[in-house]
């Protein structure tokens, strides 16, 4: 079991009052099984996305990644775990922009203390990338970015990966190319994938859908 | 329009206080410095102004006795008589002051205005003038009209009145007047026993004391570099953050000019402001120094300045323009890059801070120019303007080759960096630069005056105690007042078999200036203790042999005459040079030659001051004090004056030093405030990182060390440009200034103390940015990766 | 030195400006004042007289080149007292002062002299008679053979004074009233003296030869409070009647006016207040100020209605105490030449 919700609670302080965001949530998601992640805007989706990612600690209940509860985890223990198991692609900004296309990629394999250089230039070849490969972010299109981004993320070899809304910013076509790509590394190296989008075509490429409906899986 | 859109310009300092308090801070920190420099150095100056005025010495030719201290009254006449236009100075002291007798009626200034108050008179009055500090001197005897615009130390009063306190019926010195008359006999054929010294070659106090100034001068010339870097910075940055706000308000339909009118306002305005709390920071900070910077004249050279500190026009309006012209020049560019801003161009802060980084190529090209030009000016140009010109072309080369610089070095270690996070560390670090680039300017500045005018004060200290060792080598010195004494002196301490220096001196003209003109007892003292700049070997036999003559550096390099030249010291008496000596903050030319030789020039001139090498010198004072009869005040151990010696160069330190931490202070504050403007921008620089897996200590550290690593790099160039700076000082200005050359002395301790103090400096500076960044909520940084939707 | 400290240098001995031309109206406390029926007692008058407050010896000529251009001469000694009396060296109250200038039709050379009485620098010898101050001096055995020197730092001059007539006595035997209110001086002339001489001008040496008119007049206090400055006339008409008159201007713009006339064998006829007139035809703009450089002066009692006329209107004398004095030319009933001296124009 690679991702395993137990009972997990999450709520936000807005002024005096607390909205709850997360109620009770619980699921799995196993060794190269995709899930989708569906639901309105505020529906806890980013929330849940980032507690699976160890970057948010839920109030009550447990997340295991990789069979460690990261509610038992310090900060530096998630950070480690980041390192090691976990890949995030967001909607924005993934990028390091200090760095070239070629260091973001490997940025986090590096991290991770596990670069396979044949594998990242596989995966940047798959994705179109290989000629942009010495360019610095900012001379990237939004949908080369997102590229660069999956690509990073995939480089790592990450037990889990997740991304929320990784096409978002993207026209359809390119969203679907992108995504296609993305599923197929995925699919070859096991990985499991979540992903938060309320794309029913995208929802629809998965193993499994989950739909959040205020805070809670419908 | 302009109400609504002023208060959106102004919501911005409302929602950024922290911006709004750099940039008043950063103004008002550089104007306190600048002005701060200023105020003490023009209270000095205007001190040594009233004081040279006071003496009347400073503009005037004067005529002085060729022999003696004392000119005839009758003699004064005799010069009137014949249509010489002098005034009569008689002066000496009374209490520990110095009382100066003046006749108002024939003195040189003054005659224009007449509409001005009514004064007390000074005309047959039994009033002396003098500040309240001099009155309480002077007791309650005499009556005293008190002024405070009369230099300390320093009574005046009607000559008749000066006369009679002081038991003298003669004058002291006369002044010449500008305008004399057609007809005028020649001086020799009135009064051959004065002599003309002219105006250029006085013994003015304000001369001796500018190389005093010089270290001060250089000190505010830095600042204002310094401050018109943090000034630069502050302004960018601030309108960095506008420029969203700046868009959306010509898109809404604000006219280009109304806007730049408004910001223009505004930011001048809050300009004034800092400037305005600057001033009065400068003020405090020069009226804790002043002290100080007092002392240390005094002791240097005898020169008085008050303690008080008076707003000056010179300074406090100097600081406001610093102020003002800075931020005008800063906001010029900026409201230029505004107005050629197409309105609908995104607003990519971080687009900014990379598309400044193809100014560093620009630069680099005026960098090297300019330190081209420097070495040109070094290798080719004379002449004090050029020494500055040199100044100041070094120090906007460096400074402005320091990003460059920096950014190659950062280039190198990503390159040699094999972890990830390190490798991330260098190209995030040079990132930052453009942002950094103006605060690290200021740093390299800040830090690099500091070791130049440490140096060249250290230096001037240990050249200045190694020539007292030279000079003060007899144990005893006793300064006589009249031939009786003197025969009396030598006669007691030749009966008791004491080696005795005896010290002949007068004034000459020759070579087209005065010549301050020495006749020494060659002995074994001056064999050991004189260094020289240059000799011959046996110099000091070929002196005593009467064969030769030792010359000071000012008189090799006026007279353009060094080793070997000959120097003509009368008609009928040629000597070549045995050896150039040192004469570190005298302005005269002198010339040594020996008793012998001196005594056949003036036989009518007897030694008044004395060098005794003795074992036993407080016996040996008492016993001249009561067997030859000369006074205990006229007896001088060189003890003494080593340690008073060395008591102004201590005071020099302070003022020094604590203007080498205001200034590291300044720079210190300058990159804090660009790491706090800049730290806004960098969450979504970090973000990422943090949710690749570093933790937010771990990336705040890297702040830090950031922070400190680039200080490390900026010391490393400031160390260099530091002596560089203490090069051009010593060996340019000064010999341009003052005639004479300071050897340099390094002084490593002292470089790694000061550099030690920048990387503190920086740590401190980063560190409230690396704790703000280790307490951001996961959630403004998870905040950056969610679009709005 | 502050500025200020070296301001009253001048208004120490002269007092404040608000008070009369260089506050020759100020008080006069503890100074003897003139009175009338001095019997004057030479050469002793021709010296100082310290208890007076204030003193001059006042020399102009009007003098000629070989070319027959015309030049003007001034040469005046004053003294004055901070208290009354004198003593030894830089103890005696005595001020001394003089202005020396030379004229030419376009050019005007003025300069002025300090110094402290008591120690011999500045001061009036009477046997033989010497007055001086620095190296300019009137020198001479008694008061009818004279030589006359002075230098500025662009013209001088070195003269020799032959006296052709009598002392001439003004007013009441020589005691000149100068305000109603009975403010006084002594005054005396000496108008008869020829003159030779060179001047030193930065141009050259030029001889000339003319007449001299000699003035010493002292007084504690000859102009009353409201009086602001004289219009002061010495004219030598040809056929060598000599006229002095003057006109005190009141702050209120009223005239005081006094005249002598002196006929060619020293003969004088003294006129008081109602007399003698003098009004402006023509004024001049002089170092900022409108000056009259044309007068006409009347004596109706000796048919005099003459035109004067400034030989160089630019005749000021911008020393310490600025004034205009200047030689002029005389037409209408009479002609002639002679000096104007006018103070007190702000």
């Amino acid at each position: 079991m690679v991702l395993r919700f137990e009972e997990v609670r999450k709520s936000f302080r807005d002024g005096d009052s607390v909205v709850p965001v997360l109620q009770d949530i619980s699921f799995e998601l196993k060794a190269g099984q995709t899930l989708a992640l569906r639901g309105e805007s505020g529906s806890g989706k980013s929330t849940l996305l980032h507690i699976a990612g160890a970057l948010e600690a839920p109030d009550a209940g447990h997340v295991w990644v990789s069979g460690q509860d990261l509610t038992r985890l310090n900060d530096n223990r998630r950070a480690r775990l980041r390192r090691t198991d976990i890949a995030l692609v967001f909607q924005q900004f993934n990028l390091i922009p200090s760095l070239t296309v070629e260091a973001n990629i490997s940025f986090h394999a590096a991290l991770s203390g596990h670069v396979d250089l044949l594998h990242i230039e596989q995966i940047s070849a798959a994705l179109g990338l290989l000629g942009q490969m010495k360019k610095y972010p900012e001379a990237l299109s939004g949908g080369q970015q997102q590229r660069v981004a999956i690509a990073r993320a995939i480089a790592a070899k990450p037990k889990l990966m997740l991304a929320d809304e990784p096409t978002g910013n993207l026209d359809e076509a390119t969203a679907q190319d992108v995504l296609e790509q993305m599923l197929k590394l995925v699919v070859q190296m096991g990985t499991a994938l979540m992903v938060v989008t309320h794309s029913p075509n995208i929802a629809a490429r998965m193993d499994r859908q989950l739909h959040l409906r205020s805070g809670q899986l419908a | 329009m302009i109400r609504s859109c002023l208060s959106a310009l102004l919501s911005h300092w409302r929602r950024n206080p922290l911006q709004l308090f750099a940039y008043i801070a950063g103004l008002a920190l550089a104007t306190a410095l600048w002005s701060g420099v200023q105020a003490i150095n023009s209270e000095a100056r205007a001190s040594y102004q009233a004081a040279a005025a006071t003496l009347g010495e400073g503009q005037n030719d004067l005529l002085f006795p060729k022999h003696g201290d004392r000119i005839p009254q009758k003699t004064y006449v005799l010069l009137r008589h014949s249509g010489w236009l002098v005034s009569p100075i008689v002066s000496g002291r009374l209490n520990d002051v110095r009382l100066i007798g003046i006749d108002l009626v024939t003195s040189t200034t003054g005659l224009a205005s007449r509409k001005e108050a009514l004064e007390p008179t000074l005309i047959g009055s039994d009033s002396l003038l003098a500040n309240e500090e001099t009155a309480l001197r002077l007791g309650s005897s005499l009556e005293i009209t008190v002024d405070a615009s009369i230099a300390p130390g320093i009574a005046i009063g009607d000559i008749g009145l000066v006369q009679r306190l002081l038991g003298r019926d003669d004058l002291s010195h006369l002044v010449l007047l500008p305008d004399q008359p057609i007809g005028q006999p020649a001086l020799d054929t009135i009064a051959p026993n004065l002599r003309l010294q002219s105006a250029l070659t006085a013994t003015n106090v304000a001369e001796l004391t500018n190389s005093f100034h010089l270290n001060l001068t250089a000190f505010g010339l830095l600042s204002f570099a310094v401050g018109l870097f943090i000034v630069h910075s502050t302004i960018g940055l601030a309108f960095e953050q506008r420029r969203g706000m700046i868009r959306t308000l010509r898109s809404l339909g604000v006219p280009l000019h109304t806007l730049v009118i408004l910001i223009t306002t505004e930011m001048m305005m809050l300009a004034a402001i800092g400037a305005g709390f600057g001033i009065v920071l400068g003020y405090l900070i020069a009226a804790f120094l002043l002290p100080d910077v007092a002392a240390t004249l005094r002791g240097l050279y005898g020169a008085q300045i008050s303690g008080t500190l008076e707003l000056r026009a010179s300074w406090w309006v100097s600081g406001l323009l610093l102020g003002l012209v800075g931020t005008a020049a800063a906001l010029s560019s900026q409201i230029w890059r505004i107005a050629t801003m197409p309105i609908l161009v995104s607003v990519k802060p971080r687009a900014w801070l990379v598309a400044t980084a193809s100014r560093f190529r620009l630069h680099s090209i005026v960098a090297a120019a300019l330190l081209c030009a420097t070495v040109l000016l070094a290798l080719f140009c004379d002449g004090l303007l050029a020494g500055f010109v040199l100044l100041g072309c070094l120090l906007i080369g460096a400074a402005l080759a320091l990003p460059a610089i920096t950014a190659y070095i950062l280039t190198l270690l990503q390159k040699h960096t094999v972890a990830p996070v390190w490798a991330w560390f260098w190209a995030d670090t040079r990132q930052q630069l453009p942002g950094l680039s103006l605060a690290l300017m200021a740093l390299l500045l800040a830090v690099s005056a500091n070791i130049g005018v440490s140096t060249m004060v250290s230096s001037f200290r240990l050249t200045f105690v190694s020539f007292l060792d030279q000079r003060l080598a007899p144990e005893l010195f006793v300064e006589v007042n009249s031939a009786d004494q003197s025969v009396a002196l030598e006669t007691f301490l030749g009966s008791r078999k004491i080696e005795i220096l005896p010290l002949l001196t007068t004034q000459v003209t020759m070579l087209e200036q005065t010549v301050a003109l020495y006749g020494v007892r060659v002995g074994q003292t001056y064999r050991d203790a004189w260094v020289f700049l240059d000799e011959t070997p046996a110099a000091w036999d070929l002196v005593e042999a009467n064969n030769a003559v030792v010359v000071n550096e000012q008189l090799a390099r006026r007279a353009d005459l060094w080793v070997g030249d000959l120097v003509q010291i009368t008609t009928d008496l040629a000597l070549p040079i045995a050896a150039v000596v040192g004469d570190y903050g005298n302005p005269q030319a002198q010339i040594i030659i020996s008793e012998n030789t001196f005594q056949g020039l003036h036989p009518e001139i007897h030694p008044l001051r004395f060098g005794i090498r003795t074992q036993a010198a407080a016996k040996l004072r008492l016993q001249i004090i009561e067997l030859v009869g000369i006074d205990d005040s006229a007896i001088i151990d060189q003890a003494a004056i080593k340690a008073l010696s060395l008591n102004v160069f201590e005071r020099t330190f302070v003022v020094t030093s604590a203007l080498n931490v205001l200034t590291l202070g300044v720079a210190s504050f300058s990159i804090l405030m660009s790491l706090l403007t800049l730290a806004d921008l960098r969450v979504p620089q970090l973000a990422p990182v943090w949710a690749l897996g570093l933790t937010r200590r771990h990336l705040g550290w890297l702040e830090l060390l950031r922070s400190v690593i680039l200080a490390t790099i900026v010391f490393v160039c400031a160390l260099p440009l530091g002596l560089a700076l203490a090069w051009v000082l010593l060996t340019i200005i000064n010999v341009e200034a003052f005639g004479w050359q300071l050897p340099i002395y390094l002084f490593p301790i002292n470089y790694l103390q000061l550099g030690g103090y920048a990387l503190v400096a920086a740590f401190l500076a980063a560190t409230w940015p690396a704790v703000r960044l280790i307490s951001t909520s996961t959630s403004t940084l998870l905040g950056i990766f969610a679009s709005e939707r | 030195m502050s500025v200020r400290l070296l301001v009253f240098l001048l208004l120490w001995p002269f007092g404040v400006m608000a008070q009369g031309f260089s506050g020759l109206g100020a008080g006069a406390e503890g100074f003897d004042k003139p009175a009338p029926n001095l019997v004057f007692n030479f050469p002793t008058d021709h010296g100082a007289h310290p208890k007076y407050r204030i003193e001059w010896w006042y020399l102009t000529a009007n003098l000629n080149g070989p070319d027959g251009t015309a030049y003007g001469l001034q040469w005046t000694l004053f003294r004055t007292a901070l208290v009354p009396g004198e003593a030894e060296g830089w103890q005696s109250p005595q001020i001394w002062f003089a202005h020396a200038a030379v004229t030419t039709p376009d050019l005007h050379f003025a300069t002025e002299r300090f110094a402290r009485g008591g120690i011999g620098q500045a001061g009036v010898d009477i046997n033989p008679f010497r007055a001086w101050i620095d190296e300019w001096a009137l020198d001479g055995v008694d008061l009818e053979t004279l030589t006359l020197t002075a230098n500025g730092s662009d013209f001088g001059y070195n003269m020799s004074l032959q006296a052709e007539g009598p002392l001439i006595f003004h007013g009441d035997n020589g005691y000149s009233v100068k305000a109603a209110g009975g403010q006084a001086s002594y005054y005396y002339s000496q108008p008869f003296f020829q003159v030779k001489g060179t001047l030193k001008l930065p141009t050259g040496d030029i001889a000339v030869t003319g007449s001299a008119w000699l003035d010493h007049e002292w007084s504690s206090q000859p102009l009353s409070e409201d009086q602001s400055g004289w219009d002061w006339f010495s004219l030598s008409l040809l056929g060598g009647a000599k006229l002095m008159g003057f006109q005190l201007r009141q702050v209120d713009g009223s005239l005081y006016n006094s005249a002598t006339w002196i006929s060619p064998d020293g003969a004088t006829t003294s006129y008081g207040d109602g007399n003698f007139s003098a009004t402006s035809l023509l004024t001049s703009d002089v170092v900022d100020r409108e000056l009259p450089t044309q007068w006409r002066v009347k004596l109706p009692d000796r048919g005099v209605d003459v035109v004067v006329t400034a030989l160089n209107p630019d005749a000021w004398m911008g020393l310490s105490i600025p004034y205009w004095e200047g030689p002029v030319t005389v037409s209408g009933s009479h002609t002639g030449q002679g000096y104007l001296e006018m103070t007190g124009y702000e």
